[in-house]
């Protein structure tokens, strides 16, 4: 597929947006910035509609040869799971340029030019289809992120800064390693596609599951490797802290869904145990040190854990169910603790402090802030109506499938998650706040409420009518459930048995061609009464 | 011995370079002290000229001096990366030495002797011519540490360096002598030749092989062989030291690739599993130790040893399979490597402000907000140093892993990697003093940085290519390939 290079304007755009900030006065620094971000968004935009949702093929396809003595290439493109991500990114970055209008005052110029070339990264890396490409996209973001944290951070950045880089690093060193295997044993090519096609020997498999898994693992993070997460996150700036949970946490997940199950099918069946075990210990470990934790960045930073483990719970579930909620899941969870950082953000300003213990009462003097607050935990936690209900529903209905048990435990996680944040939300929004931080607390003015409107709404529509995201996301995930259970087995596995039933229920999903928005027959509303017995 | 006045033309790049070298140290005692400075331009014009001279020999491999001497492709690499950096040398001195206010003539004579000592090096075809370069190259460089008098860290560098370099060039000597009585010949292709047709069973040649492999283990500051280097590296002048660990180290793998794999190529399986152990250990020590210096110019000898180790592991990998790509990415990242060393290295000269401010970490405190420019290009030093993309080092450490992982030494490629994620910490150290920390008032009062025009030359040409060939490596990648294919 040939034509307009949208991926390369998407991931260069920001790029050069970020080598011209040095050339603008100090004034419009900001104005350049967020002018930046949101062209990116708007040339993003597009690629929902123009995307195919009824192909199960990469496209918007761009391949061009980079180094041709390793037959690597720069290879672009976007199938259903890479898009929702893609889309969420360039919609939080003006987000984020927007809360840190004021909050960053030093070396503002670059700031956001660190935060430009995170930009670039990361859409770098959902697109990338060569495997070294991705890599460099991978890597390229922690020099940025190093920054973010270790200079414009709070007291004890430094600490956390060098924490957070040698972790990540740590984790993807043999991630190269694994590649280069890879590239001998699969014909001499980085190509991700063509990885995805071959079958590797059980041994091999089970060694390069480790060594992704050690990638993907410590950026998730999973339990146990989650130990950088709270202190980065309590550290960042806000706008750090944003793309930290949103962005760079799916990159983790994203890597499993992209390159263990379809490269490493019979060593991800082997260690679904492991992996399902994993996430439930931190669906509820996670939740379980939420509720101990004073300061509101923390809370979320651990409440980010047990969300995490929902997305990989799901995807190792092999049914479309678990994946599709879990990509879901990898959007709503980016939407809402994008969300809920911004409000920590914001208050963070106007008193200076993090600890919910200083910012109690605030629904008063600020009644616009709490509304906000309010929806997004409420959001985070599950209410129906709200996008993660729906990724939460659809993980756990993957589950049940696979074990009650497991989606019993999981369940723990959201009554877990109600209690943590109603909790929280009883103290900062109710109460009587202290006399002496009443000046302090003016209510959000109109720059953050740009900031956090798209994210009410994009809560709301993907609660209400999470169709369209899935439609765009079925064939693709159907793609790499065929792949990592393959047809024979599938037939044998009881696994699988609820999902044609759900697939029928959608008409239109098999070669009708997919009039979107309009689709009636709400496939989700279709698995609740199916599946779903109280 | 055959003599014929065609070979002269082919040695026409080293004859120019001694002839300058002789023009600039005869015209130094007579020249004013206001017009030296035509003995910087008279040496970056030879280098100019041998530039053009040496691209224009990248082609079929000619012996000369009835075979003492080859003029090759693979030659020419070596010798035009050695231009590069002798000439990046020569811009950087002339502004370090005149904030050292050392006004010494001869220097830029010895940079160009040093010079044609490692020229000779890299396209000797035989022991003894290697051997007489190794020298030439080596005694400029026991000069060159030393030349600030006045500093006794100077002197006792100049002096280390000169008793360890002797000690080594013993070392190699005796090992060319064994050698000459195992095959009976100093010739390589002849030594090739010899091995091939009596077989790995005589110990004199094994212990001929080790002896020359300790030998260049010294030159090449492979563990355990690498004791004088942060001594050497902290004590000369940091111009000097830029030029040691540079080009020096790139002259001195050139000579070990040819004699070890033209030369010795027959006993491949035998020096592959003696540079494995170096090449761990090198990593190790390397790496480890590098972790607790405070010295930046420690820091940086330590972080070329490391380096040394993974060019090793390139080495190694060439002893276990076909070897041309492996040795080609060794090729390919001592080249990479040059680029973002001699930047680190001209940074710290560029923070050289007489005394010994500028040496210690410490002292790179708040760079970021002193001077924004230097802080960010070593920054990309640094990150590229650590092997991270999209900079030179990743390109050099990708092509060095795949050999590996070609060879069948995974275990090796990620062993490496994780070291290569602990050298982050260290080299980030230098970052988060820069940036992470505030100027403290003792560097506000110290004399503004300034970067003087020839010193922005050498620092563009240098992030030029981390950068640039960490982007597109394909012109270097495909000379460094061209280049092997002459290596028999």
């Amino acid at each position: 597929m040939s034509g307009f290079p949208w991926l390369t304007v998407l991931i260069f755009l920001p790029l050069i947006g970020a080598t011209v900030l040095f050339t603008v006065k100090d004034a419009s620094v900001r104005l350049v910035a967020l002018g930046v971000t949101v062209a990116d968004f708007l040339i993003s935009l597009p690629l929902w509609w123009l995307f195919d949702a009824s192909s199960d093929r990469m496209q918007f396809v761009e391949s061009v040869g980079w180094i041709p003595s390793l037959s690597i290439k720069y290879q672009l493109g976007l199938d259903g799971i890479s898009l929702p991500l893609i889309i969420m990114t360039t919609i939080l970055m003006p987000l984020c340029i927007l809360v840190s209008w004021h909050a960053i005052e030093t070396r503002v110029r670059s700031f956001m030019a660190v935060l430009l070339i995170m930009e670039s990264a990361m859409i770098g890396v959902f697109c990338a289809l060569d495997f070294v490409l991705f890599y460099v996209f991978w890597e390229a973001m922690l020099i940025p992120m190093y920054l973010l944290i270790g200079v414009w951070g709070g007291p004890n950045r430094l600490y956390a800064a060098i924490k957070f880089f040698l972790y990540t690093l740590a984790g993807s060193v043999l991630l190269l390693v694994a590649i280069l295997v890879l590239y001998f044993q699969g014909g001499h090519t980085f190509d991700i596609l063509e990885l995805s096609q071959r079958t590797y020997g059980p041994a091999l498999q089970i060694w390069l599951f480790f060594a992704f898994f050690a990638a993907f693992a410590v950026k998730v993070p999973m339990f146990p490797f989650h130990t950088w997460l709270p202190d980065a996150h309590v550290e960042a700036p806000t706008a750090g802290s944003v793309i930290l949970a949103s962005v760079l946490l799916k990159m983790g997940t994203y890597g499993f869904l992209r390159f263990s199950l379809p490269m490493l099918p019979d060593a991800s069946r082997l260690f679904t145990p492991l992996m399902v075990i994993l996430s439930i210990v931190a669906i509820i470990y996670g939740a379980y040190m939420a509720l101990a934790q004073a300061d509101l960045k923390k809370l979320i930073a651990y409440s980010s854990v047990s969300h995490m483990g929902f997305v990989t719970l799901g995807l190792f579930m092999f049914n479309i169910q678990g994946i599709e909620g879990a990509v879901l899941q990898m959007v709503n969870h980016g939407i809402t603790t994008g969300g809920l950082f911004l409000c920590v953000g914001m208050i963070y300003e106007r008193t200076h402090s993090r600890q919910i213990a200083d910012n109690i009462g605030l629904t008063k003097p600020m009644p616009r802030y709490a509304t906000f607050l309010v929806i997004f935990a409420l959001s985070s936690l599950g209410l129906p109506g709200t996008n993660s209900f729906v990724g939460e529903f659809m993980v756990l209905v993957g589950a049940f499938l696979w074990s009650k048990i497991a989606a019993a435990l999981a369940s723990l996680g959201i009554i877990l998650a109600a209690t943590y944040l109603l909790w929280m939300i009883q103290r900062v929004a109710f109460g009587v706040p202290a006399a002496h931080i009443l000046p302090k607390l003016r209510d959000v003015n109109l720059r953050e409420m740009v900031a956090l409107v798209p994210l009410v709404v994009l809560i709301f529509w993907i609660g209400l009518f999470p169709n369209p995201a899935l439609t765009r996301m079925h064939t693709s995930v159907e793609k790499v459930i065929a792949r990592v259970v393959p047809a024979s087995q599938e037939t044998a596995s009881a696994l699988r048995q609820p999902a044609p039933s759900t697939r029928r229920a959608l008409p239109t999903d098999v070669d009708v061609p997919i009039s979107r928005e309009e689709t009636p027959a709400p496939r989700f509303a279709d698995i609740a009464t199916k599946e779903h017995r109280p | 011995m055959n003599f014929s006045v065609g070979d002269l033309f082919l040695i026409l790049p080293e004859l120019l370079v001694i002839t300058a070298a002789c023009v600039v140290l005869a015209l130094d005692p007579v020249l004013h002290q206001s017009r030296k400075d035509g003995l910087v331009w008279l040496s970056l014009g030879t280098l100019a000229v041998c530039m053009g001279l040496t691209s224009s020999q990248i082609g079929v491999p000619t012996m000369i001096f009835s075979g003492l001497v080859v003029i090759d492709a693979y030659g020419a690499f070596w010798k035009l990366l050695l231009y590069f950096v002798t000439g990046l040398t020569i811009l950087l001195s002339y502004s370090y030495l005149k904030e050292e206010r050392l006004y010494f003539g001869e220097y830029y004579g010895f940079i160009l002797l040093a010079l044609c000592g490692m020229m000779v090096m890299v396209s000797a075809a035989d022991l003894l011519t290697m051997y007489l370069g190794t020298e030439l190259m080596s005694l400029s460089l026991y000069v060159m540490a030393g030349l600030k008098r006045t500093e006794p860290r100077s002197l006792e560098a100049s002096a280390k360096y000169f008793v360890l370099g002797a000690f080594s060039s013993g070392i190699l000597l005796y090992g060319i002598s064994l050698l000459y009585g195992a095959t009976g010949s100093t010739r390589l292709p002849q030594i090739a030749m010899a091995i091939a047709s009596q077989g790995l069973s005589d110990p004199l040649l094994l212990f001929s092989t080790i002896l020359l492999a300790v030998g260049f283990g010294f030159k090449l500051a492979v563990v355990p062989f690498h004791m004088w280097t942060p001594d050497v590296y902290q004590g000369a002048p940091t111009s000097v030291t830029a030029f040691m660990a540079v080009a020096s180290k790139a002259a001195s793998f050139g000579a070990f690739l040819r004699v070890f794999v033209e030369g010795l190529g027959g006993l491949k399986a035998n020096w592959s599993a003696t540079f494995l152990l170096l090449c761990i250990a090198t990593l190790l020590i390397g790496n480890i130790v590098a972790l607790v210096q405070t010295n930046v110019k420690r820091m940086l000898a330590y972080s070329s040893i490391a380096h040394a180790g993974y060019a090793l592991i390139g080495v190694v990998a060439a002893g276990r399979i076909e070897h041309s790509s492996s040795i080609a990415s060794v090729l390919l990242y001592l080249a990479l490597y040059a680029f973002m060393t001699f930047g680190a290295f001209a940074i710290v000269a560029m923070l050289r402000k007489g005394g010994i401010e500028g040496e210690e970490i410490e002292d790179f405190t708040g760079l970021s907000k002193r001077h924004p420019m230097a802080a960010l290009l070593m920054l990309i030093f640094m990150v590229s140093l650590a092997g991270l993309p999209p900079t030179a080092g990743f390109i050099g450490k990708l092509y060095i892993f795949r050999s590996a992982v070609e060879a069948g030494l995974t275990w090796l490629a990620a062993l490496a990697l994780i070291f290569a994620a602990i050298s982050a910490y260290y080299y980030l150290r230098v970052v988060m003093v820069m940036y992470m920390r505030e100027p403290t008032d003792h560097s506000e009062t110290s004399p503004r940085l300034v970067m003087s025009p020839t010193l922005s030359i050498v620092l563009a040409c240098a992030v030029a290519g981390v950068v640039v060939f960490g982007v597109y490596p394909n012109p270097l990648v495909n000379f460094t390939m061209q280049a092997v294919l002459t290596l028999k």
